[in-house]
């Protein structure tokens, strides 16, 4: 906090004093999925690095300028593609709920708690 | 998809959507349970920080047993401060002396100490850094406003999915009457990553 280093440091990179880790929740909750899914031993660590290695390094060749706010964008992308490589949750699966949650969302009226509403959709 | 509407509905960002989707099927499948989840973002949110780095440098500081251990075997040496990794990774603590400076980068992605120093700040994930610190680490440190004299010799490590690296820094002059309780609080995170320094209470210039 009272480190005078991290204020002037790096014009092109993204500096920060020792504040929140998380930007918003949902990065927390990406975060530890992960933790939790590799902990139960569905991949090695490795593996993990590995994909999330790949999903920044494709980032990068798409433009992004990879300034450290988008990390858990490519954390997401990686669990995502981890969880269908691993026969954990299918790619469309996840899509179809995806949508689900959006459609939710929107009946909702605001400040109510949003819920998934499966025998509907059955 | 009918019209996005701000009016008295709720709306959820792609990624929160996609999160939600992710988080929702692992619990059906009993992989992930929200009071665990909760838990865990908790522990990483506020219990683990630099703070426990901060410890670890103080006590090697005063204690030169500790020291020896620390820089002999850092697993074991963290484990007695209760610092253990959850990824199985070996812990390296790297000595700054007056010859040689070192810090740490990920090249791949942002494998960090995350018992000892939490989880990584902005910059450490940012590609500029990763991509830079190899390459021009003098340049970098001047820009964290380090400068390191030329016969100093800096190294740069690349931590992977199998071994973190942290920085001991060189304990500042002027410090030698300062109990290990005092110390811990001179010290700074990034310089237990090698883009800082530590500096006695009295060389640290008001900040506005």
């Amino acid at each position: 906090m009272n480190d005078p280093k991290d204020f002037g440091a790096l014009p092109s990179m993204p500096r920060d004093e020792e504040g929140p880790v998380f930007r918003e929740p949902w990065e927390a909750q990406a975060f530890s999925m992960t933790l939790m899914l590799y902990e139960q031993g569905h991949f090695t660590w490795r593996e993990w690095t590995e994909c999330l290695g790949a999903e920044i390094t494709a980032a990068e060749e798409r433009g992004d300028p990879d300034l450290g706010d988008t990390y858990y964008l490519h954390w997401l992308a990686a669990i995502e593609k981890m969880v269908a490589e691993k026969g954990i949750v299918e790619a469309d699966t996840l899509r179809r709920r995806k949508d689900e949650w959006d459609v939710a969302a929107r009946t909702t009226p605001h400040g109510q708690p949003i819920l998934l509403d499966h025998q509907q959709e059955q | 998809m009918s019209e996005k509407t701000h009016d008295g509905h709720t709306e959820l960002t792609d990624n929160e959507l996609r999160v939600r989707a992710l988080e929702s099927l692992l619990t059906e499948r009993g992989l992930v349970d929200a009071d665990a989840l909760n838990e865990l973002i908790d522990t990483y949110e506020t219990k683990i920080g630099p703070r426990n780095g901060f410890k670890v440098v103080a006590r090697a500081w005063t204690d030169p047993e500790f020291k020896k251990r620390l820089l002999e075997d850092g697993n074991a040496a963290l484990a007695e401060m209760g610092y253990e990794g959850r990824q199985g990774e070996t812990m390296v603590v790297l000595e700054n002396t007056p010859k040689i400076h070192n810090m740490v980068v990920c090249t791949l992605c942002s494998c960090y100490p995350w018992p000892v120093l939490g989880l990584p700040p902005a910059w450490y994930k940012s590609f500029p850094y990763r991509s830079r610190a190899v390459i021009d680490p003098r340049g970098v440190l001047k820009e964290f406003g380090v400068e390191i004299g030329d016969d100093v010799d800096i190294r740069v490590w690349d931590s992977t999915s199998e071994t973190r690296f942290i920085v001991l820094p060189e304990r500042p002059a002027g410090t030698e009457d300062m109990t290990e309780e005092e110390l811990v609080e001179i010290v700074n995170r990034n310089s237990l990553i090698g883009t800082a320094l530590v500096e006695a209470p009295s060389a640290i210039g008001d900040q506005s």
